[in-house]
């Protein structure tokens, strides 16, 4: 028997262990347009001692080691780029600590976005964490490895600046731990130590993460969705200043879209708000509309879309609907919030050229000091022609960001690649410099983040 | 040729100019309301133009059978006095172009059912008080096909309505309906009052839900048990158009066996929902809306309501949570009547 299988069973159990071809297949593939990768074995393991058993034996036998969370990253990232091991952190889904009047929840990594809301709602209705759009099964590790951001992007900026506390396996199996929990005491602050996390924004290629504390907010007991509408696309970055000047949003994103038809052309900012009661939110609708907000509706050049709506989770996804076939990737950026509209007629001219509907998204991040914008593109997964399409106008978009002088979020290796060639010499030496320190063998992840 | 069909003679005789003074947002005695009229008619601004909140009652108001409401909003659109921002309207403009292709459509030569743009409805027209209307459109994303278009009133848009209303008529006529009994009171009021207006052909016979209803609840009577609640009913906007239809409503609850409770805000004093009135460009609209709303479900809750019946889903959408959180349980009509033959509401 292949001996790598074998220690992989004696390390996780053989439930749990497969190098079988029906079973590699689904880990081969993620959503987007990535070609299939296939890996040679999967492994899932329980424990952060079994996360650095495997560690060490892939560099004993020199294979690669992928971590894999929900896979919902879209952008190829957990794809196994040079075979080896595919680490499944499914398992690794327990919730260890919640400590309410601290306000964190310690967890392991593998806890699905889904579990931990559930969770957060029976244990504390009134404690929340950001969770980003994406489907529920994501997980809290895989979203800090990419510099996710979510419900609470406006107020706190990217979740992975809300964490107080990590426990990392080193690509050579060492057990890390970050923050106060480094002294043996609790979980509840990442600062002041001197800063070695290196971790996040690495798309898993420094270390894997196994536990983190995350920062929990208040949860109010309603929370609303309200719309403002403009046409014209200049006036999204001075709406946003004066929203975010009064400060009274969780979030706050702005759609356009081609299909359906009312997103064509029309700016949604939409507002996301929170109260205790009724006068609670009245008050904060005063100081949004009634206040600055209240010249442009005078003038119509804007106005009130909606008030009082139930929240419902980023429809992104519901663009892969709009033709045949389903599948949909985008490309994300860190942009200053005054590049709006920019971002947008890129856009819309890309997708024209690729017969794509344009689907472009901004949520604003901290108090307006950047926003994260994405362009999505539909194919059909049938159609090769149309994966064409959105790969070429993926690439495009890619390099058009760099232009525009944003920064790629979570980019595919392509656009890695892009942000390499451009990136200040020193900073991409010390990238080298932690790669190598870390992961000597360059076992993990390899062909993400690799500074030539 | 598509033209309002409105009697300036008959306008400028009438004595009690009941159309602006009766109206519940504007100020007005009878001799500014007919000075205001009068510049209306020769196509001048005015300030009924700027303050219309376009609840659609005067045309219920008007004593000589005239259309006042169509002729406001169709000079607020060549006198360009949009009553809403621009991109309020470019959206709702949108909102009514078909994206998923044509619908499939076969002769059904009977009764049908026209849900209009609210066929994601269906559910509420479910049950024996249903039995023998044929569905058109049961393809929700054909939905727009159907849609009477009639929102656009508010949105100072009668070119709009024009426009696109006689294909909707082809439509609905290519399933070779004998009557069309309409869910919706707008789509009612698009073929039975605005079209007529505006010498629009509706080759088919409409019916109002309520009247069809309230036939089906008698043929059913001896199942029927009293529900014995206490009501009071949101009637929408554009049940100003179809007096006819309203009068069904206190019918059906007694028939069904609930009180309608007695208050200010009922029938011909009916307060709008708000929907269209919180995005105004007047000053102040957000909050006049917040003020009204409070008002009418504080009527509703002092007169012992404990169930407010909708019919019209932008009114259920704009105030229903709002009725429920004033414990009073928001129910659409068609449920109420299900009710009360012992069948539970999907
Ligand atoms: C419809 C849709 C909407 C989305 N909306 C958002 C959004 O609003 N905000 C947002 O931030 N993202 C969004 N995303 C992107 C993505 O799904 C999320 O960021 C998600 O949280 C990623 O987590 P995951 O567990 O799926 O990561 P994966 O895809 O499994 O992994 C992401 C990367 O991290 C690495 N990795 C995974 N787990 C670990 C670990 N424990 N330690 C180290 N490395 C690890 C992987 O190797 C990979 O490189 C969206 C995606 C979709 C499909």
């Amino acid at each position: 028997m292949d001996s790598i299988y074998k220690a992989l069973v004696d390390i996780v159990g053989e439930d749990y262990v497969s190098n079988q071809k029906e079973e590699l297949f689904t880990y081969s593939k993620d959503l987007g347009t990535s070609e299939p990768q296939w890996p040679n074995y999967v492994a899932a393991p329980k424990t952060a001692d079994e996360v650095s058993r495997i560690v060490k034996l892939a560099n004993e036998q020199n294979v690669a080691v992928v971590p894999l969370g929900g896979g919902m990253s879209l952008a190829g990232l957990a794809l196994p780029l040079k075979g080896g091991i595919e680490m499944d952190l499914k398992r690794m889904d327990r919730i260890l600590e919640l400590n309410v009047k601290d306000r964190y929840v310690l967890l392991e990594a593998g806890t699905s976005q889904g579990k931990l809301t559930a969770y957060l709602h029976r244990h504390a209705p009134n404690l929340m964490h950001s969770e980003p759009g994406a489907p529920p099964a994501a997980t809290i590790g895989g979203n800090l490895a990419i510099h996710g951001q979510g419900d609470l992007g406006h107020p706190y900026g990217f979740n992975s600046d809300m964490i107080n506390g990590l426990e990392v396996v080193l690509p050579t199996g060492e057990i890390c731990r970050f923050g106060s929990c480094a002294l043996g005491n609790d979980w509840y602050t990442m600062h002041p130590l001197p800063d070695v996390s290196l971790f996040m924004g690495w798309s898993g290629s420094t270390g894997i993460i196994t536990k983190v504390s995350l920062r929990l907010f208040p949860c109010k007991k309603i929370n609303e969705q309200d719309i403002f509408l403009l046409e014209d696309e200049e006036l999204v970055p001075e709406v946003l200043y004066e929203l975010t000047h009064v400060g009274m949003a969780e979030d706050m994103m702005v759609v356009s879209q081609e299909i359906p038809p009312p997103f064509n052309r029309l700016h949604y900012v939409m507002v996301n708000i929170a109260g205790d009661t009724r006068d609670e939110l009245e008050f904060k609708r005063q100081l949004m509309f009634d206040g600055k907000l209240a010249e442009y509706i005078k003038d119509g050049r804007g106005g009130i879309g909606a008030a009082g709506m139930d929240i419902e989770r980023p429809v992104i996804s519901k663009t892969s609907d709009w033709r045949k076939g389903g599948g949909f990737e985008y490309v994300g950026a860190i942009v200053p919030v005054t590049s709006y509209p920019q971002c947008y007629r890129h856009g819309v001219e890309v997708s024209a050229r690729h017969g794509i509907p344009y689907t472009t998204l901004g949520r604003v991040l901290g108090t307006g000091h950047s926003m994260m914008f994405s362009w999505t593109f539909a194919f059909n997964r049938a159609d090769e022609d149309t994966v064409r399409h959105s790969r070429e106008a993926l690439h495009e978009t890619d390099e058009a960001v760099l232009k525009m002088g944003g920064t790629l979020w979570k980019p595919a290796v392509f656009g890695q690649k892009l942000v390499m060639k451009q990136m200040d010499e020193g900073t991409l030496q010390v990238m080298k410099k932690v790669k190598h320190m870390l992961d000597p063998n360059g076992i993990m992840n390899p062909g993400n983040w690799e500074v030539a | 040729m598509v033209k309002l069909n409105f009697d300036e003679n008959k306008c400028l005789a009438c004595e009690t100019r009941d159309c602006l003074t009766k109206c519940q947002y504007l100020d007005m005695d009878a001799e500014e309301a007919g000075a205001e009229m009068e510049k209306i008619i020769a196509g001048k601004d005015s300030r009924v133009l700027h303050e219309c909140r376009t609840c659609y009652a005067c045309e219920e108001y008007c004593p000589m059978g005239n259309h006042p409401f169509y002729l406001i909003v169709q000079r607020q659109e060549e006198l360009n006095i949009p009553p809403l921002p621009e991109p309020i309207i470019k959206q709702g403009v949108q909102l009514g172009i078909p994206f998923r292709g044509d619908p499939e459509i076969e002769e059904i030569g009977g009764r049908v059912l026209n849900m209009g743009v609210f066929s994601p409805l269906t559910h509420l027209a479910r049950g024996k008080l249903f039995e023998g209307l044929t569905l058109m459109s049961t393809d929700s994303r054909k939905m727009h096909h159907f849609f009477c278009q009639l929102m656009y009133l508010h949105f100072a848009r009668t070119s709009v309505i024009n426009e696109r209303l006689p294909a909707v008529i082809d439509t609905i006529l290519a399933y070779k309906p004998t009557e069309v009994v309409h869910f919706h009171d707008e789509c009612y009021g698009a073929y039975t009052s605005y079209a007529p207006a505006f010498g629009i052909e509706v080759p088919f016979k409409s019916i109002h839900l309520f009247e069809h209803l309230y036939h089906r609840l008698l043929e059913l009577k001896d199942q029927i048990r009293p529900l014995n609640y206490k009501v009071a009913y949101q009637r929408p906007c554009s049940s100003r158009l179809s007096p006819d239809g309203h009068a069904y409503v206190d019918k059906i609850f007694d028939l069904v066996g609930v009180k309608h409770v007695e208050r200010e805000y009922v029938d011909e004093n009916a307060l709008c929902c708000g929907s269209t009135i919180l995005s105004q460009r007047q000053e102040g609209s957000r909050r006049y809306c917040l003020e009204l709303q409070k008002k009418n479900i504080a009527d509703m809750k002092q007169a012992g309501a404990e169930l407010c019946i909708f019919n019209c889903p932008a009114c259920m959408q704009t105030i229903g949570k709002q009725v429920a959180e004033n414990g009073i349980m928001p129910i659409w009509m068609s449920d109420l009547c299900r009710m009360a033959i012992g069948e539970k509401p999907d």
